[in-house]
């Protein structure tokens, strides 16, 4: 019976080619439009740490005064209180409340390679502080991270990504070598796998969140001292002379490993202690408004999806929308125009349900090829999406579960758009019809 | 043509009329919206600068040797720089419209600001002596910088030289938004603490290095202040026509001077803008193909409904026919079928059009949509369905009234 009703779908489809083509067109642009948005949503919105990312948090304080940062442009500019000022993070990392808990500046540094063939180039990379690498569980190489007290001591010491240690030492072990950052050396102690977080989560939002690697890691109290430049936001307020160390400038990112929600409730208990008693001492003068973000909704409340990818999506979704609406009124029309057809059919002794299947076959293969054709389309999409600027295009990939998405978003599209008209032709009544026939 | 039979025979097909109109109703509201940010986004794309934009040639240059006091390079380079045949002038500075790097501050129009005074937040731009004139800036009001002004080589220059920085030149939109209604020239602004600034000029326009929403992509201003950073952006102005080998004697002029300095981004300005558009113009070409897509798609459903319609009504048409009606009677009745269909949509889509455009300046800072876009909206429409139809009508008008004998 199926292999009947395939043929006598493929017989009506034939009947109208013009009118057949272009409604797997119009479903096939519509699934191919919304499935390159959703990809390009999907990829952006990934989690960057699968299985340790419902640990982190990161903590919001905001130590700006009442009058500061509401002027009309406010929210074209980036946030000053989703950062943390040095004499705020260094208290929250001497306190030590969190299992792991490490503060955070990107930087962008001159590095001069010691083998000849090599100029000068400058390389981005992070300031972190200790215990950065054991909580974000970062693969290494060779070596490991450096200890909380090399950080107090300022140690002169760099973890390398994989490819700048490629780059600078070729295939020989970059352990124990030195490397000249700006105009001092440091020595490299740990180098890491090719690790790249994708999005950055652990960086400024306003920098590149999908684009470049961090090429090295090395002690943030160290580049306070030597007064390295930091790449993102800095936002100061007052009058503040050196503006690194100054509790009025924000400029650092702070994250927290906390294994369970107990311990999250307890940290955020702290964060509200810690404002109101910085209030006692003059600071803060916002009411306490401390708050506690796991990684997922703090990429969420940053926004790293850009407000135009959003709009592309609901644009392409609003576009297949209308095709779905076109395709089931001319299917609508289409099966109701052959009512004399079916009255026949029910005379003859075709169940409902007879009549609903072939029908239903007929709107199916339009899906199918119409969802064959967004494939393509996505494909198509995609690769004019990987030729755009952005710093997130190379990611547009199609995975194996989008690519059954898309497939299944087609067939549940068309199977939804055919429903409906298959349902009225099996409603038919076969007397009526057969008189006016 | 009275109305009432067309109502009538159209309740009998109510699913498919209102999937009809439900179809009209969605493309006009989405339409209407995108051919709005289409406007937008193209007057944006047009935004001046201020600057000579046709003229200005520049090269980053960032300075690795940490011996060399980086003011004194500067001098250096620019003097050679000026040497290039072709050159009519040229600056260093710090930031330009469009390259990102934005220096903004907090300004006040009284020292006592700190409680309560609105602060409006503006960018910056510091460059050596003649920015103004390299850059092509106009000046409408005032006079440009005096060489005794620019804050002295010795003095902490950036944040901390800000408190030393006696004058300013700001654009007109900043001037209006501190002293609105009055002449902001001679007034003093405070971008620090308690040290006053003098407006001692006014130019028409210049954009911010990164453009903002609101009107505000204007606040910026000059500071007499030497780029004293090891990076920074000399900019030669120069014939449309020389621009490509300006730039090229420029590099190598620069690579002598000092070989071990790292050399960025040579291009000319229009290059500059046309890369901070790119993601303009990728969304207005596909803001553009959802536009024309939902127009071609709605087409095809007008059609492709109507022609399924007269093949179905032949025999009810041959009827008509022979009991008097003429061809004319049968075109106008299917064209004004339609007609009623699609303003069905269109007065729908306008409701939608406006839900739409709330959710859009609720979330993407999008203004609102004019009232004059629903009429000409409607017009589109309408003539769309009017074209589309016009197949099937021509079809149905031609059933000729000896239908009416023939059974199926």
């Amino acid at each position: 019976m199926f292999g009947y009703y395939f043929d006598l779908a493929l017989r009506s489809l034939k009947r109208n080619r013009v009118l057949t083509a272009l409604m797997v067109l119009a479903i096939g642009l519509g699934i191919g439009a919304s499935m390159t948005m959703i990809t390009v949503l999907h990829v952006m919105s990934g989690d960057p740490l699968p299985g340790r990312s419902g640990q982190l948090f990161y903590p919001h304080l905001d130590p700006r005064p009442l009058d500061n940062g509401e002027d009309k442009d406010a929210a074209s500019r980036p946030d000053p209180s989703a950062n943390l000022s040095w004499p705020d993070a260094s208290a929250l990392l001497h306190a030590h409340r969190a299992q792991r808990e490490a503060a955070m500046a990107g930087g962008n540094l001159l590095v001069r390679p010691q083998r000849q063939d090599l100029r000068p180039f400058f390389q981005n990379g992070h300031y972190v502080s200790s215990d950065f690498f054991a909580m974000f569980g970062t693969p290494f190489r060779a070596g490991a991270g450096w200890s909380r007290d090399d950080d107090d001591q300022h140690a002169r010491v760099v973890v390398l990504n994989g490819e700048l240690a490629r780059k600078l030492f070729g295939q020989a072990s970059a352990l124990g070598q030195t490397v000249r950052l700006g105009d001092n050396d440091f020595r490299v102690v740990g180098v890491l796998d090719d690790w790249h977080p994708l999005p950055l989560f652990y960086a400024d939002a306003t920098g590149h969140a999908f684009g470049k690697e961090d090429g090295f890691f090395l002690p943030l109290a160290s580049a306070i001292e030597l007064k390295f430049d930091s790449n993102g936001n800095m936002s100061c307020w007052g009058s503040s002379s050196d503006n690194r160390n100054s509790d009025q400038c924000t400029w650092l990112q702070y994250w927290a490993q906390l294994p369970d929600a107990t311990q999250a409730r307890a940290y955020r208990d702290f964060l509200a202690d810690y404002w109101r008693q910085q209030q006692a001492h003059g600071r803060f003068p916002r009411p306490v408004d401390a708050r506690l973000y796991g990684l997922m909704a703090w990429l969420d409340h940053m926004q790293l999806v850009p407000g135009d990818v959003r709009l592309q999506l609901w644009l392409a979704l609003g576009f297949l929308g209308v095709c779905i609406v076109n395709i089931v009124g001319l299917l609508l029309a289409k099966f109701l125009r052959r009512s004399s057809e079916v009255s026949v059919r029910r005379a003859l002794g075709a169940r409902r349900r007879d009549i609903f299947l072939q029908f239903g076959m007929e709107s199916a293969v339009i899906g199918l090829a119409g969802g064959a054709l967004g494939l393509v389309l996505a494909q198509l999409g995609l690769y004019s999406v990987r030729q755009r600027p952005d710093d997130y295009a190379q990611l547009a990939q199609m995975d194996v579960p989008m690519l059954a998405g898309t497939f299944a978003l087609a067939v549940l599209a068309s199977v939804l758009a055919g429903l409906l008209p298959a349902w009225r032709a099996c409603n038919v009544a076969p007397a009526l019809q057969l008189k006016a026939a | 043509m009275s109305l009432p039979p067309i109502v009538a025979s159209l309740t009998r097909h109510k699913l498919t009329v209102l999937l009809l109109v439900l179809q009209v109703t969605c493309t006009f509201a989405i339409v209407c919206n995108v051919v709005f940010m289409i406007a937008g986004r193209t007057s944006q794309l047009r935004q001046p600068s201020g600057l000579a934009e046709d003229e200005l040639v520049l090269i980053t240059s960032v300075g690795i040797d940490a011996s060399t006091p980086p003011l004194a390079r500067h001098d250096e380079d620019l003097n050679a720089l000026r040497a290039i045949a072709g050159v009519r002038a040229a600056t260093a500075v710090d930031t330009l419209p469009f390259n990102h790097n934005d220096w903004s501050n907090g300004i006040a129009t009284s020292s006592d600001d700190n409680r309560g005074a609105q602060r409006v937040s503006a960018s910056a731009f510091n460059g050596t002596p003649g920015e103004l004139a390299t850059l092509g800036l106009h000046l409408a009001e005032g006079r440009d910088f005096l060489s005794s002004e620019y804050v002295p080589e010795d003095v902490a220059h950036g944040w901390q030289g800000i408190s030393r920085v006696p004058t300013t030149i700001v654009t007109r939109a900043l001037a209006e938004q501190l002293f609105p209604g009055q002449s902001a020239l001679g007034r003093d602004i405070y971008a620090s603490g308690k040290h006053p600034t003098r407006i001692v000029g006014i130019v028409d326009h210049l954009l911010r290095p990164s453009l903002r929403g609101a009107g505000s992509s204007e606040y910026a201003m000059l500071f007499p202040m030497l780029p004293d950073d090891n990076e920074v952006t000399y900019v030669l102005r120069t014939a449309p026509s020389e621009r490509t080998r300006v730039l090229k004697e420029a590099t190598a002029v620069l690579n002598r001077l000092d070989g071990s300095r790292i050399l960025r981004s040579p291009q000319s300005f229009a290059q500059l803008r046309d890369d901070y558009f790119r993601r303009d113009h990728t969304m207005i070409g596909l803001l553009l193909a959802a536009a024309v897509g939902l127009l071609l798609v709605t087409a095809v459903g007008i059609a492709g409904l109507a022609s399924f319609w007269v093949q179905q009504r032949r025999r009810s048409i041959g009827i008509r026919r022979a009991v008097g009606a003429t061809r004319r009677d049968i075109l106008h009745y299917v064209q004004l079928e339609n007609f009623l269909i699609v303003g069905a949509g269109i007065a729908l889509g306008a409701a939608l059009a406006y839900g739409l455009n709330l959710q859009l300046m609720k979330h993407y800072e999008l203004p609102q949509l004019p009232l004059y876009y629903l009429p000409l909206g409607a017009l589109a429409i309408w003539l769309l369905g009017q074209l589309s139809v016009l197949g099937p009508a021509l079809r149905a008008a031609a059933v000729p009234p000896v239908v009416a004998t023939r059974s199926n």
